[in-house]
């Protein structure tokens, strides 16, 4: 390529885009080009990101928009359900067959095309914004979404079907009282839940050599460089919440501060190793970590398959989150949803879930099906059923279900406060 | 006439395809990213357009320790690129005799792995009770506390690492096509090796070298693979700042901002570089 002197290698670079097409120099003609480049600029600046919520009704005119959708509604014999990977039973000899979703079909005439295709909210939430800001179908008639902030802004924006409360008779007779009108979700106007979680403090008990009972145990200096904790904006700064002795749902901003130098304090002790995002089973196993904030089902999930950790829920109070069955408000097929959700709402059905998910089931009343049919497997079946029952981590007793809180909800207003507060911590 | 003005119009249309690639998927994504860097609101009320010169500010504000840092780690690993690649590149070129494309091939083949894969297995390897440490710590050579992973030395080896061949193969070409008769003209002048190496090989190879900085410089500084994956505490590089506030905090001119100061540094520590080496090829290289 022939080369032209340019005065500064700097200046160089806008004369280099415009090289085959002009002189080198920079004439008054491109000079006007440039001007053109930026005048297209202007034009786009005026477009911003479009999104912002559609206003939605409210109070008692919420509850009649929500009645006249569904009376004007006609029962379709589809439909479509977007939920996480290996969270939901799957037959003994074919790992994509799902017998609970089979015993629908069987019941309701309703097919049921079952994707695992919700990898993280974050990510769903930017596949399935841009459809239903343009009013579009998603594709999905029923999607599983953690509470939280994508919960908070799917219904913001106004992007979900109101339920029919008529046809929730087995949400309301079977349904636990931690997931029944949760703080997120006032009287489960959008949603139902799934299944629930704890996030606690997962700990090889032969590393940390004493049992672990606080939120203060990981401020321990014994375990500098081996603590473990989450780098996310909503179980970091709720748990710190719950250790400061605060119930992170009605946390003010003062609490936040106090959280935040809580968690400080310990960074900048050089206690942790690392904020995980969601990969610290494998360092925990290993032993690179003798202590970490951990999610129970994980801990269940690592045990089961050889690891001997403890999982305990600190006796300052633990988050509880929950992943929530809901309507996209572009659903094709909302009352095969509707009925899909309270159909999991019978305890069998959900005994079933539970048998193979391991996290906290939201109908108590499936541990008798449960207990039966351990009495009935044999072998290996038979002990990691009887495991289930008894394990604290699937059913939590009372006395550990008063410790759990639900996240703080928090308005646009106070996201970027919570931000800034947080972020920088385990962003470092 | 008219066969004349369309011969020298051809290049043109030829290149059109290009052209309209790069306006489609740089110019105009770039433009509006740049638009979306000075406009306020969240995703529930909207974004407009403010001019808000501020969120710039604030983001440097906010994050320079994180933008330094990444430039740092950026710097180290190319440097450490550069010290690994050049005796291999050279110990190819000129003693690799008919096997120089399996030596090549054997460069580029932990690459046919994908990039999370070959940076995950750092972490079982030098895990804090792994094949590395383990012996080394019985051995009683490192103190029982000791560890890699989780610490600014994991995270500049795995840019180090994961970069290598962006530098290899750009020195390689370049020290390929020295004419072996110089050499042996420096050799008939009484010129020592180390002659021939300062005053030949080093100059011819500046290209290359240039091309292979670029390369590794430029991705080092701006990947978050590493750091997420053997990262720990302190370990935060702007691109992990940058994917949080756009996917998990949806704050879209934060991170498009932040995106602008990265791109900027970048490009004026890339041209000051060309100005420093200051060689024509360089600076077409740069611009090509």
């Amino acid at each position: 390529m022939s080369h032209n002197p340019v005065p500064d290698p700097v200046a160089a670079l806008p004369a280099d885009v415009l090289r085959g097409l002009t002189s080198p120099r920079l004439s008054r003609r491109d000079a006007l080009r440039l001007g053109g480049v930026s005048g297209l600029a202007l034009a786009l600046a005026a477009c911003g990101v479009s999104g912002g919520a559609q206003a939605g009704p409210t109070g008692s005119a919420a509850v009649d928009a929500a009645a006249a959708f569904w009376a004007k509604q006609t029962p379709t014999k589809l439909m479509n359900f977007a939920n996480w990977p290996l969270y939901i039973d799957v037959s003994a000899t074919n790992k994509s067959n799902h017998p609970s979703i089979d015993l629908f079909t069987k019941q309701t005439g309703i097919k049921v095309t079952y994707s695992e295709v919700i990898q993280a909210n974050d990510s769903f939430f930017g596949q399935i914004q841009p459809q239903l800001a343009a009013d579009q179908s998603i594709g999905y008639d029923l999607m599983v979404i953690t509470n939280g902030i994508y919960l908070d802004k799917l219904r913001q924006l106004n992007y979900l079907q109101a339920l029919d409360q008529s046809k929730m008779t087995n949400f309301n007779q079977n349904a636990s009282p931690l997931v029944k009108s949760p703080s997120y979700d006032r009287g489960n106007q959008f949603t139902m839940a799934w299944q629930s979680g704890m996030t606690g403090i997962g700990y090889n008990p032969k590393l940390t050599g004493r049992p672990i009972t606080s939120w203060q145990d990981l401020q321990d200096p014994a375990f500098k460089g081996k603590i473990g904790m989450f780098a996310d904006n909503q179980d970091l700064p709720n748990s710190a919440i719950c250790a400061i002795g605060v119930n992170p749902e009605s946390s003010t901003q003062a609490d936040w501060q106090n959280a935040a130098n809580w968690l400080l304090k310990q960074r900048d002790a050089g206690l942790v190793r690392k904020y995980y995002a969601q990969d610290y089973i494998a360092p925990l196993s290993a032993g690179d970590l003798w202590i970490s904030m951990a999610w129970s089902g994980d801990i269940f999930q690592a045990n089961a398959s050889g690891a001997s950790l403890e999982f305990v829920i600190p006796k300052e109070g633990a988050p509880i989150w929950t992943d929530n069955m809901c309507i996209p408000k572009t659903a094709v097929n909302p009352v095969a949803a509707m009925t899909y959700m309270d159909f999991v709402y019978q305890p069998q059905i959900a005994a079933m879930l539970a048998e193979s998910i391991n996290y906290v089931t939201p109908v108590p009343a499936a541990v008798t099906y449960i207990t039966a049919d351990a009495a009935n497997a044999t072998g290996a079946d038979k002990a990691s059923l009887q495991a289930l029952v008894t394990s604290p981590l699937i059913f939590p007793p009372a006395s550990e279900t008063a410790l759990l809180h639900h996240y703080r909800v928090l308005t646009t207003a106070e996201e970027p406060v919570w931000n800034k507060l947080f972020e920088p911590i385990y962003q470092a | 006439m008219h066969g004349r003005w369309a011969a020298r119009l051809a290049p043109y249309w030829l290149a059109l395809p290009g052209w309209l690639w790069l306006v489609l998927f740089f110019v105009i994504p770039t433009l509006v990213m740049l638009s979306i860097s000075t406009q306020t609101g969240d995703i529930v009320n909207g974004f407009t357009q403010t001019f808000h010169w501020q969120n710039y500010v604030d983001g440097w504000n906010q994050f320079s320790t994180q933008f330094i840092r990444s430039i740092m780690y950026g710097l180290i690993a190319t440097v450490l690129c550069l010290a690994i690649s050049f005796p291999v590149a050279y110990w190819i070129a000129f003693y690799g005799g008919k096997n120089k494309s399996s030596l090549l091939f054997l460069i580029l083949l932990p690459f046919f792995v994908s990039f999370v894969i070959r940076t995950q297995s750092w972490n079982f390897i030098l895990s804090d009770n792994g094949m590395v440490l383990t012996p080394l710590k019985s051995w009683g050579l490192v103190p029982q506390d000791f560890h890699i992973l989780a610490t600014d030395v994991a995270v500049i080896g795995g840019l180090t690492y994961n970069f290598l061949p962006f530098m290899v193969l750009p020195i390689y070409v370049a020290l390929e096509r020295i004419d072996p008769a110089l050499l042996e003209a420096s050799a008939d002048l009484y010129g020592s090796k180390v002659t021939a190496l300062r005053r030949i090989v080093l100059p011819l190879s500046l290209p290359g070298v240039f091309a292979g900085v670029l390369l590794t410089f430029v991705p080092a500084s701006a990947d978050y693979v590493n750091s997420t994956i053997l990262g720990g505490t302190n370990t935060t590089m702007i691109g992990n700042v940058i994917q949080t506030e756009f996917f998990t905090n949806l704050d879209y001119p934060t991170a498009a901002a932040l995106s602008f100061i990265l791109m900027a540094g970048l490009l004026i520590g890339v041209f000051a570089y060309a100005r420093a080496l200051g060689t024509d090829d360089a600076l077409d290289m740069a611009g090509a």
